[in-house]
């Protein structure tokens, strides 16, 4: 029998239910899909999935559609609106703006109609092509040589190499935790602070999990994080210190 | 009486000799030969070899054989004659160019004249992604990575010798300038304002 993607069960933190009700719940925002750890929806289908010990691939396509639709959603709600930069701009900034970016594209419209004149200016022109066969380059006549310099840079090169370390091979990741306590101690100090200038030196993995943290306590509505434009530099700050007291009273 | 043909006169001149050299080297080269090239090759200098070059485009000018010789691509080519095209379209395909689409085309112009640029600012200039588009050029080989913005970042493409080739250009440089053509942003401005009245 087919399996009813929408029919799965869920037991979550922030929901139980079928998966069906969830959808319906984030989608009339009733839900805040921020609290939602999609990672253990994919965990419960993969368990639902290996239970019946058949692939069922319409149940997987249409599961992957509306996991990664709920994906985007939630990366969406993490930052801010790409285009909020316009609609923050005054009305007469934004015409000016808009007209720029009209200009611009206008002028790459007009470049591309100049290529196709060319083109068909040269569509009856014929030439050939493909890997030019180059000879190899001549080698350089040597300086008379000294066996025995031969001979004492041969002797190095027989020495046996000292063992390779493989410690760089095995990817280790710092643990999350540990950013976390680095940026809340930071945030203690300062209340806001570039991304890029605290990473820097790291390495391509601790940046990684660098990132992940910040996404943890944005995630836990600790900090704000704002973008200029794609590949600008990530401005983290804190959020407001009352309304996250404000939250504790009424909790408690 | 069989003469042999003479297409070079008797009194053989050293630019003359060089010329026949030059022949030999473009006839046998699959892409163009720069001048630097063509010294090597010749084991000349750059002025003998411009001396000769000036021969070879006089003899290869457009209708004064199946041959042309042209400068493009930052170097020197022969192609066919425009008279042979449709004899040389019923056996030869043209796949570099053939069916370049109107979004492929304004891609090429933005890396053309912006290069190199990575996607996301392609993207912004068309307002579409292009992702798809460049990927294209990069298969055609109009289109090459070149370097990335810093260590992290976006890839960077930029335009191969090839599309200076088939676009007949000499160098980027000689692509028309496209500042002083269309609206500018007064005018469009101007236009908007109209509309939203």
């Amino acid at each position: 029998m087919a399996l009813a993607v929408r029919e799965l069960e869920l037991d979550l933190d922030a929901f139980e239910g079928p998966f069906d009700l969830l959808l319906s719940l984030v989608l009339r925002e009733e839900l805040p899909l921020r609290e939602v750890d999609l990672a253990e929806i994919v965990v419960a289908f993969v368990a639902n999935l290996a239970d019946r010990g058949e692939l069922d691939l319409d149940a997987c396509g249409e599961f992957l559609v509306l996991i990664s639709a709920l994906l985007e959603l939630k990366a969406r709600a993490m930052f801010p609106e790409e285009d909020a930069e316009l609609a923050e701009l005054e009305p007469e900034e934004a015409a000016e703006e808009l007209a720029r970016r009209l200009a611009e594209y206008r002028r790459a419209k007009e470049a591309a109609r100049m290529l196709r004149e060319r083109l068909d200016l040269r569509r009856d022109l014929f030439f050939r092509l493909g890997p030019a066969p180059l000879a190899p380059r001549p080698e350089r006549k040597l300086a008379q040589q000294e066996p025995e310099q031969l001979a004492a840079a041969l002797r190095v090169l027989a020495t046996p190499p000292p063992q390779p370390s493989t410690a760089h091979m095995g990817l280790r990741f710092p643990p999350v935790a540990q950013f976390l306590d680095r940026w809340r101690s930071l945030l203690r100090r300062r209340a806001r602070f570039d991304f890029d200038q605290e990473v820097e030196g790291l390495t391509r993995v601790e940046v990684a999990v660098a990132f992940l943290a910040l996404l943890e306590l944005r995630k836990q509505d600790e900090i704000a994080i704002a973008q200029a434009s794609p590949f600008a530099p990530i401005r983290i700050s804190r959020v407001a210190a009352e309304r996250s007291l404000s939250w504790t009273v009424r909790s408690a | 009486m069989d003469r042999p043909l003479r297409l070079i006169p008797t009194e053989v001149t050293p630019a003359a000799e060089l010329a026949r050299t030059l022949e030999a080297l473009l006839v046998v080269a699959s892409q163009p030969l720069s001048i630097a090239e063509l010294e090597a090759a010749t084991e000349l200098d750059a002025e003998q070899v411009h001396d000769a070059l000036q021969l070879l485009a006089e003899r290869y000018a457009e209708g004064r054989c199946g041959i042309v010789l042209e400068h493009v691509a930052g170097g020197f080519a022969f192609r066919a004659s425009i008279e042979a095209s449709d004899a040389c379209a019923r056996l030869f395909e043209k796949p570099v160019e053939k069916g370049l689409s109107q979004a492929a085309l304004e891609t090429l112009a933005i890396v053309a004249y912006l290069g190199p640029v990575t996607r996301p600012e392609i993207a912004r200039i068309r307002g579409v992604n292009v992702d798809g588009v460049i990927a294209g050029l990069v298969e055609r080989g109009l289109v090459a990575e070149g370097g990335r913005e810093n260590e992290f970042g976006a890839v960077r493409y930029r335009t191969t010798p090839l599309f200076e080739r088939v676009f007949g250009l000499e160098s980027l440089a000689a692509l028309p300038r496209v500042d002083d053509l269309g609206d500018d942003v007064a005018q469009i401005r101007e236009r908007l304002e109209a509309v939203g009245r």
